[in-house]
């Protein structure tokens, strides 16, 4: 660390100057975005613009909730979260399970081809979704799942490269003396994986399990091609859908909508902090 | 008795490794190839696909709107590509230094990267908002100073791209962390050899830092080609039917359209398949740019 000691005081400041006013500025859209959703509407087309709103509307948040309800007979809101829920939970059950025993196959038992096996599903990686898309539409049209959540969790109950190639490097790091001392006791590939490397991994399988779950929340190309009746959206295909009927009128709303949207993933965050930036610094680390 | 063993272990491997099996024919391998053949028929999924052998690579040749779009991808990605990642290494290497409320300051730097597309679609939408958007009412005043008005961010085919631009920009966080991790793994000895021989703090960034984490750089410029290239949701939400005058109208937004809007399926694989090898091409073309470049420890 002496390198670091040497920085002049000069320096030193400029960083910190420089690293207050860059982190304002990406805080402003944030900030912008709260202070619209609590404002009355005609604040928020004021120039120049209102940051600290008259009075605070929390009833934004509500109202954007529950917009359309009368003509939809539901809240849009909350039923859009709860299929983001239970379709996010379908995923990253599934791609925990999965991605897991795959990841144990490629990293910890000897086959024939294995390597082979490995090299071409790094490179799927390359594979742009624009090329599947069509491809897999015909397949779940033919298999009938259209309209139905199906095509957006089945697949991640057969493994997915990035996760399967992250547990992999994971797994490898597992000392190789634990499993040949359990075989000499008798343990079965099975009583291994499960009594051992599992138990050890944990870390790596909440990586798994954040990053399939932030996967679901995010995708839009997804839902848009498969889900059809509006009562089966969701948050982001909602979102898209609200913006497209209320847009540019009820910005107030709208961003209260987005806040509602954003909020679950920055709490995620803020309590799985460490996993996320291991997380994400391991997938450039090779 | 070893050969046994092994025998067994293979099994278990394979037995282990099924579903992925399973999961790479069924999804990735049948409509890789499948694509393959559509891209010579004419399909339109209601009815089986008819072969009409090169029509839809000769139709897509003298299709005015597709180089538009493939125009609007390319331009897009030659400006958002070294903005972003030049962005994201001036915040790892400020991060670097060490010094107070670093963690403050990355999860600040990170957690804009957390947005779910759709919100920063619409989000952006609204700080670029023609009449009320609020960077405009920031920066207006210089632009009155010289006697011109502020950027239509959202209206004029000249500022729709910077508009995206801006908005990548800002979501950068997740790159900033693998150069993060790639700069506090480069060792200090080599940083105080290079201090001992005199060199200051530019030489030394140029000279060491920079070498020791190209491989990360080239990593994630190539991620960034692969993402880029394939934009679809922001452009989508942002600027409806590619608004103003399809500057914003992208490659994967054409291919959507054209598959499941005009259920030209056939055409459509064409397309997607024109971006693979575009991808292919560029990711090689990167490679061997920078091999010169690029340097791999113990290699």
């Amino acid at each position: 660390m002496a390198s670091q000691k040497q920085l002049s005081k000069t320096n030193r400041f400029f960083v910190q100057f420089a690293l207050i006013a860059l982190t304002l500025a990406f805080a402003f859209p944030f900030v912008w975005m709260l202070s619209t959703a609590v404002k009355p509407i005609e604040e928020t087309m004021k120039d120049p613009p209102v940051w600290i709103p008259s009075h605070f509307q929390f009833n934004n948040f509500w109202d954007a909730i529950k917009y359309g309800q009368e003509t939809l007979g539901y809240i849009p809101f909350l039923v859009y979260a709860r299929n983001t829920i239970v379709l996010a939970a379908l995923v990253v059950i599934g791609s925990v399970v999965s991605n897991s025993l795959v990841a144990y196959s490629f990293s910890r038992l000897k086959w024939p081809g294995r390597d082979v096996a490995f090299a071409i599903t790094i490179a799927t990686m390359m594979v742009p979704f624009p090329v599947l898309m069509v491809p897999s539409f015909g397949l779940f049209r033919a298999l009938d799942w259209i309209g139905t959540y199906r095509p957006l969790w089945v697949p991640a109950w057969f493994g997915s490269a990035f996760s399967i190639f992250l547990l992999r490097q994971f797994f490898r790091t597992i000392p190789f003396e634990l499993s040949e001392a359990a075989k000499i006791d008798g343990a079965s590939e099975w009583g291994i994986f499960r009594n051992i490397v599992l138990p050890l991994s944990k870390p790596a399988l909440a990586v798994v399990a954040l990053f399939s779950f932030m996967g679901v929340w995010n995708d839009f190309l997804g839902p848009l091609i498969y889900l059809l009746d509006q009562k089966t959206f969701t948050l982001s295909l909602g979102l898209q859908f609200y913006q497209s009927q209320a847009g540019g009128t009820a910005w107030n709303l709208l961003m209260a909508a987005s806040t509602i949207v954003i909020l679950p993933l920055i709490i995620l965050f803020f309590f799985t902090q460490r996993l996320f930036i291991q997380g994400i610094a391991v997938t450039g680390l090779k | 008795m070893t050969g046994t063993l092994a025998k067994k272990q293979a099994w278990a491997g394979l037995i282990f490794a099924s579903p992925w099996f399973i999961g790479f024919s069924a999804f990735i391998a049948y409509p890789v190839l499948a694509s393959v053949y559509f891209s010579f028929c004419d399909y339109s999924v209601l009815k089986p696909p008819v072969y009409v052998g090169a029509e839809n690579y000769t139709d897509l040749i003298h299709d005015e709107l597709f180089w538009t779009t493939v125009r609007n991808t390319l331009v897009y990605a030659s400006m958002t590509l070294p903005a972003s990642m030049l962005t994201a290494l001036i915040l790892a290497m400020l991060l670097n230094a060490k010094v107070k409320g670093m963690a403050v300051y990355r999860t600040m730097f990170f957690i804009p990267a957390l947005v779910p597309q759709v919100s920063l679609a619409i989000l952006w939408s609204w700080i670029l908002n023609g009449d009320h958007g609020v960077l405009n009412a920031f920066i207006g005043p210089i632009y009155h100073l010289f006697h011109k008005s502020p950027p239509n961010w959202m209206g004029t085919p000249e500022w729709s791209k910077p508009a995206m631009v801006l908005m990548s920009v800002w979501s950068v966080g997740n790159a900033v962390l693998i150069y993060l991790a790639s700069l506090q793994d480069v060792p200090t000895s080599l940083i105080e050899a290079a201090e001992l021989d005199g060199a200051n703090g530019w030489k030394k960034t140029l000279n060491v830092t920079l070498p020791m984490i190209s491989p990360v750089i080239l990593f994630n410029g190539i991620m960034g080609i692969i993402g880029t290239l394939q934009v679809f949701t922001g452009p989508y939400i942002m600027f409806p039917n590619g608004q103003p005058a399809h500057s914003t109208y992208f490659y994967t937004e054409y291919l959507y359209d054209n598959a499941f809007k005009y259920h030209k399926m056939g055409y459509a694989s064409a397309m997607g398949w024109i971006l693979f090898v575009m991808i292919l091409i560029l990711t090689f073309v990167s490679i061997r740019l920078s091999e010169k470049h690029v340097h791999y420890q113990g290699s």
